[in-house]
């Protein structure tokens, strides 16, 4: 199996002169898998995803792509992957059919075979009635979706998402998923970056946290709330202005407490239990909600901050 | 720029004024020159795009003058007297070079401020009204126009080109000029779909530039072409131009003033009603 | 899309020249829907060009007799047509390599598209420049249909002007992509370059009267640009009053222009798609 990675890296680094963007990070992506980089903006996830994609020389450490180096064949692993950028970088004066079969032809396929593919490609995206629009005419979800099936134009045996769905409203973002499971039950392998948590417990096999160009944590979604977190969270909100209660007012109440700007957390197994005790003990907050434990607190508890900071 | 004050508080005070009774209500605040300082602020970031305007109609003055000057010798002038090629070409560059200034500002400029930056959307936010933005522009346009001519009429004065002390009129006469290519080219600009249809003005403004007797003089055509040519616009700038540089003043030359000033008002009128239903919809 | 692992399945590496054909097929697309737009600027500025200088301004010249010393006899159109034939590469040259440059990598970004593919930045940038070229060859072809209309084509050496025009206008192409891969601004920098290194270069490097009618000290700039190298061979070629000698060097100086300028392009375009 580990002779057979898609991805392995080891003390992967890209330095931007004196900016260490990725500093030494460990990967080992196998096939068939969905595998995420959850992090903030700029915990260096797209740095990674460059040199994977090979258009980014790594400045030190070792990488292989489907068992070739990026430095020596890059040409010949970008034929075999697919890149999702971050910013959609479509040709707006082409059609949407003209845009698949234009890139289709980057990558050596004869014009016969891109015109097949495009027209299963804009099936697959729900694109065919606008086949012959313009592309300046799509929406956002609609750009989305075409970058993807672009990226899908070569077959590739990796697909490289860079923060697939950012900007997108809930419906587009629910159809982009379903689009990308159906990949995943292809045997198509994904790398996904992301910064949104539901996304990567939705999508992701296995994860890593990623925060100032390290990794923090690996595991898949259960395994990392399992290890660095309680099964249950109580929320506990006070007015602005309100005298707020300090930690000690929780203390042997909760396993662990987090103070955010606008709110303590309570991390316990029974959060029913925990905010009995708070009431029990006086503490009046303005609101209160028992949740179950995501992805967002392991990411606080192994950085100290929330993803949307 | 009609004459009220910054602090103004009604837009609609001013209804005597001819201008603005074929102007919608409550479209002007009075405050145009807002629009300029924010044109000389954006522009101090660009100096060099500014300062280079200024050198395009040397060059040519330079190349044309000296270099084709000495394949064709004296030419006559306006009133028949022999003229030097360069002092021949120079007021018409002077006139087509102020021409350009203008159309460019209120065409390209215009149109990416309206359709990409979004520029006017904000303003029409605040107080400012479309015909503050289109006398902004226009104030700004000719401006930048006034000071480009100015550096040129110097040129021309160290090369020995001024002849005449009607050449002081030349100023003014250059922002008419101004005046009257922005107006229209405003007015155009309101009609522009996409930059498609700027190859339109590009298939009016370079035509003129190369036949209006910018390069030769009208004798050289037929005469039917002859009457075409005094139909263009830029044609009567030149003359005009070539008239008061020259010393050739004659009553003749009220008639190249008064199509100037027609195109001025005409497409003044246009600009300022088309760019209030296209920024008000 | 039942053909996920379908045999003939997926990308290959192309070849150099391919992939440079691939690049250019995609200018051609693009091409294809907006090709009306550059009707104006290919064949009707050409003509009233033409029109203007050569019968217009053509009259003058020739009436005054001062022409034939400058000309070698003929008229002043015949005289003036090659010039402008490689006035025009190089005026295309410049348009289409600085706006549609920066907008690849800025605007439209198609450069990233392609950078994603297999596609090399050097192989990007080379059918970015051969797609100028062939524009520049094929409007250069209607501009020698123009002036033969117009009665300023004496012989077949026209068509090896065309090609003399092309080579100085993908030259000077080269150079000015290069520098249009490090402009960051949003195209400042490229009004700057058109007012002076392009306007001044049309009008003292020969195009219109020769470059020893210039005052002395303006000369060694002219005898530098591309486009009097291009202008000469180009003339030399349509009139036949060129010497081998001084042919082989105007032709050795624009193939250096543009071994340095593709060097150069590739090098930039590289720095700028990998990083």
């Amino acid at each position: 199996m580990t002779g057979a990675a898609m991805v392995r890296a080891t003390g992967l680094t890209k330095r931007f002169g004196g900016l260490e963007a990725v500093r030494g990070i460990e990967l080992d992506v196998a096939p068939g898998e969905v595998f995420g980089f959850l992090g903030p903006n700029g915990a260096g996830k797209s740095s990674a995803m460059r040199m994977i994609a090979c258009v980014s020389p790594r400045s030190s450490g070792s990488l292989r792509v489907l068992g070739l180096d990026p430095d020596v064949d890059g040409p010949a692993i970008r034929a075999r992957i697919g890149v999702v950028p971050q910013q959609d970088n479509l040709d707006a004066e082409l059609s949407v059919r003209q845009n698949l079969e234009v890139y289709g032809r980057y990558f050596g396929l004869s014009r016969a075979r891109v015109r097949r593919r495009a027209a299963e490609l804009l099936e697959f995206a729900q694109l065919t009635d606008r086949a012959e629009s313009p592309v300046e005419q799509l929406s956002g979800g609609m750009k989305r979706r075409l970058t993807i099936a672009r990226s899908l134009v070569n077959d590739p045996e990796l697909l490289l998402l860079d923060e697939p769905t950012t900007g997108l409203d809930p419906q587009a973002r629910h159809l982009l998923w379903d689009r990308l499971y159906r990949l995943k039950q292809r045997g198509v392998t994904q790398l996904i970056t992301t910064h949104y948590m539901d996304e990567a417990e939705q999508l992701c096999d296995r994860l890593v946290v990623m925060d100032g160009g390290v990794i923090s944590a690996e595991g898949s979604p259960g395994e990392l709330i399992a290890r660095y977190c309680t099964r249950e969270v109580v929320e506990l909100r006070f007015a602005p202005d309100a005298s707020r209660p300090g930690a000690e007012a929780f203390a042997g109440v909760a396993e662990r407490v987090e103070e955010l700007p606008d709110r303590w957390l309570l991390y316990a197994a029974d959060g029913e239990a925990v905010l009995g005790a708070v009431h029990r003990s006086g503490v009046r907050p303005r609101a209160s909600l028992v949740r179950r434990a995501t992805l967002e607190d392991v990411f606080l508890r192994l950085t100290g901050r929330s993803l949307a900071d | 720029m009609s004459g009220h004050s910054e602090r103004t508080p009604e837009p609609s005070l001013v209804p005597s004024a001819p201008l603005l009774r074929v102007i919608p209500v409550g479209s002007y605040a009075g405050r145009a020159r807002t629009l300029v300082l924010r044109s000389a602020l954006a522009y101090r970031r660009a100096w060099l795009a500014f300062v280079s305007g200024f050198f395009e109609p040397v060059f040519y003055l330079l190349a044309m003058g000296q270099g084709l000057g000495s394949l064709v010798g004296q030419l006559p002038g306006p009133d028949g007297a022999p003229l030097g090629y360069a002092a021949f070409i120079a007021p018409g560059l002077l006139a087509a070079s102020a021409m350009n200034g203008a159309v460019f500002d209120s065409t390209y400029n215009v149109f990416f401020k309206l359709k990409y930056s979004k520029l006017y959307d904000a303003m029409l936010a605040t107080p400012l009204g479309p015909v503050d933005i289109a006398l902004g522009e226009i104030g700004w346009a000719l401006l930048r126009g006034g000071l480009y001519s100015a550096g040129f009429l110097a040129v021309m004065g160290a090369f020995g080109l001024l002849t005449s002390p009607w050449a002081v009129l030349a100023l003014p006469a250059a922002l008419l000029v101004a005046l009257a290519f922005g107006a229209v080219g405003m007015a155009a600009t309101s009609f522009m779909r996409s930059w498609q249809d700027f190859d339109l003005i590009q298939l009016a403004i370079m035509p003129m530039f190369l036949f209006a007797t910018t390069f030769f003089p009208l004798e050289v055509y037929p005469r039917p072409v002859q009457l075409l040519v005094e139909c263009l616009p830029l044609f009567h700038a030149v003359e005009l131009m070539r008239g008061l540089t020259t010393g050739a003043v004659s009553a003749g030359l009220w008639a190249h003033v008064a199509y100037l000033v027609v195109m001025a008002v005409l497409g003044g009128v246009v600009a300022i009603r088309r760019l209030g239903t296209l920024l008000l919809r | 899309m039942r053909t996920v692992t379908a045999p003939e399945g997926g990308g290959r590496v192309l070849p150099g020249w391919r992939a440079v054909l691939v690049v250019m097929e995609h200018f051609w697309i693009w091409y294809r829907r907006g090709w009306r737009a550059t009707v104006v600027s290919s064949v009707v500025q050409p003509l009233l060009f033409l029109l203007a200088f050569g019968v217009g301004f053509g009259s003058l010249v020739d009436a005054g007799g001062g022409a034939s010393q400058v000309t070698g006899g003929v008229s002043y159109l015949v005289y003036l047509a090659p010039g402008l034939l490689a006035m025009s590469a190089v005026q295309t040259a410049a348009f289409e390599s600085t706006y549609p440059v920066m907008s690849g990598f800025k605007w439209q970004q198609i450069y990233w598209g392609m950078a994603a593919s297999p596609l090399t930045p050097g192989q990007i940038a080379v059918g970015h420049l051969c797609w100028i070229s062939a524009r520049m060859l094929s409007a250069g072809a209607v501009y020698v249909l123009i002036i033969g209309l117009l009665g300023g084509v004496v012989g077949f050496g026209i068509v090896l002007s065309l090609l003399c025009a092309t080579l100085c206008g993908t030259a000077f192409a080269a150079l000015v992509m290069a520098f249009a891969s490090v402009v960051r601004n949003e195209g400042a920098a490229f009004s700057a370059f058109f007012r002076f290194v392009l306007i001044p270069m049309t009008l003292f490097a020969g195009t219109f009267f020769p470059v020893e009618r210039l005052p002395e000290w303006v000369r060694p700039i002219a005898w530098a640009t591309p486009l009097w190298h291009g202008t000469e061979l180009s003339r030399g070629a349509a009139l036949g009053t060129l010497g081998w000698w001084p042919a082989l060097g105007h032709l050795v100086y624009l193939v250096a222009l543009l071994a340095l300028g593709v060097g150069l392009v590739r090098r930039l375009f590289r720095r700028r798609l990998a990083i």
